[in-house]
């Protein structure tokens, strides 16, 4: 970690292997300021890792990143122990989240972060870039809560970037918040919701068996991309009910 | 060139099918969320520097000479929604026909053989416009300014909307239409050199699944 004076430069970094025996080896696990990474108790084949915040934060002029790394036949599942808050800053400037995921052939990575929080007067660009082999199986839940309590939002930007054998699958980015460009706020993007998450699910057999478009309630649906993915969008509006669909959503595409 | 083929290309009445999709805007009416003027031009605007500035970009790199395949996957990577993907295939497919017969080209040749059932339509408008001798300016221009017109009359249809109304909501737009061109242009010449990486990503959840709720209703005056 590094911290002058424009803001904290913190990054975290993981590997995960298949260790020859049936689970999966972390031989990389470098925790950095304000982002630890701790193992727990794995299940099976599979190693469980928790992103702990030290911290508050990322803060205006903050940049952080996370890497992780999921070799060929590894089985990584990471959580976090507790939500992101993304908070104005002492300097002036954006802060930077940036999620580099990388998954092998065979490699399995279950990416279940808590919510990120943006709160007033924040100003946070978050980049989840994955990179996945073409037989490599991801779920990833991305879930932005716009505000604490009452709370009127900061700015918030997200992309959300998923190649799989090298070609894009998903590109997208949302822009949220004082600031953002007009409308974000209106019928065609949020209309006034105040949580936003995706599922994304990625398999090999997708690509002969897509699920079917549908909705999930009034304000979620769960769709085939042009690709062996499946994406889940949902609006709600607050995190416990945005959590609620996508939990819901991942037990129907897991069954 | 001559100029006047982009108001050949952006009229209304140009035989590209346009009328029968209302750009999310029946969902949104059905849902609550467009009632008049003041929701309308609030969804035009999210509309407009969202998916209108995906399309502005994608038809002003078709422009520049970037590969249309390569557009086309972008486009399909910028569009989760597999309604939506459809639309705009079939947006494509029409404007194609129109092309053709107005300003016959090779390359739009090549395209209509490629994609049998259609090309994602921004990518088709920039080829359109290369083929009419505009600029990339110019398809810009129209694929953002189709982006808002769509759902503005679709709306005096579903609401029985003043159309004096739904025209003050686009002349009010303007100044930000501007912006999203210039915006597109500058996106499409780092796509020349870059890659369509550099094409923007903006999306707008309630489009998608707008979508995707009104693709499933059993009857609806738009296709889209």
């Amino acid at each position: 970690m590094t911290a002058p004076g424009a803001g904290v430069r913190a990054t975290a970094r993981l590997v995960a292997r298949d260790d020859g025996r049936g689970g999966t080896a972390l031989p990389v696990l470098e925790s950095d300021g304000p982002l630890a990474l701790r193992r727990t108790r794995g299940s099976g084949t599979e190693a469980r890792v928790m992103l702990v915040g030290a911290m508050s934060g990322p803060l205006g002029g903050d940049h952080f990143t996370v890497e992780a790394d999921i070799r060929e036949g590894a089985r990584l599942r990471l959580g976090s122990a507790a939500a992101t808050i993304a908070l104005p800053g002492q300097t002036k400037g954006e802060a930077r989240y940036d999620v580099r995921l990388t998954v092998a052939d065979d490699g399995e990575l279950h990416w279940l972060p808590e919510q990120l929080i943006s709160a007033g007067g924040s100003d946070l660009y978050v980049t989840t870039r994955i990179d996945l082999g073409a037989t490599s199986r991801l779920v990833l839940r991305e879930e932005q809560v716009l505000g604490r309590a009452g709370e009127e939002p900061g700015r918030l930007s997200s992309r959300l970037v998923l190649r799989v054998a090298g070609r894009t699958v998903l590109d997208q980015e949302l822009a949220c918040g004082p600031g953002a460009p007009g409308g974000w706020d209106g019928p065609a993007v949020l209309a006034g919701h105040r949580a936003v998450g995706q599922l994304l699910v990625v398999r090999p057999e997708f690509a002969d068996k897509p699920v079917t478009a549908q909705m999930l309630g009034e304000s979620a649906t769960v769709v085939p991309l042009a690709g062996p993915a499946a994406l889940v969008t949902a609006v709600a509006p607050d995190a416990l009910l945005l959590r609620r669909v996508l939990d819901e959503a991942l037990a129907t595409l897991s069954a | 060139m001559s100029r006047a083929a982009l108001l050949v290309l952006a009229d209304g009445r140009f035989p590209a099918g346009g009328h029968a999709h209302s750009g999310g805007a029946e969902a949104a009416v059905k849902a609550g969320r467009i009632t008049g003027a003041d929701s309308l031009e609030s969804f035009c605007r999210g509309r407009l520097h969202t998916a209108g500035l995906v399309s502005s970009a994608l038809a002003a790199s078709a422009v520049l000479g970037v590969d249309p395949r390569l557009l086309d996957e972008a486009a399909d990577a910028r569009t989760p929604s597999p309604a939506l993907r459809t639309a705009a295939r079939k947006l494509g497919r029409q404007l194609m026909r129109a092309a053709r017969a107005s300003w016959p080209s090779t390359e739009l040749d090549a395209l209509a053989r490629e994609f049998p059932k259609g090309a994602h339509q921004p990518v088709v408008l920039g080829l359109a416009a290369r083929a009419a001798g505009l600029e990339a300016v110019d398809a810009a221009y129209c694929a953002a300014y189709e982006s808002v017109s769509g759902p503005s009359s679709a709306t005096v249809r579903l609401l029985s909307l003043d159309p004096f109304d739904a025209t003050g909501v686009l002349a009010r737009l303007s100044p930000e239409l501007d912006r999203i061109a210039d915006r597109a242009l500058e996106a499409a010449r780092r796509v020349a050199d870059e890659g369509v990486d550099a094409l923007p990503s903006a999306s707008a959840p309630l489009l998608e699944i707008g979508a995707e709720a009104h693709a499933a209703w059993p009857v609806r005056l738009f296709a889209s």
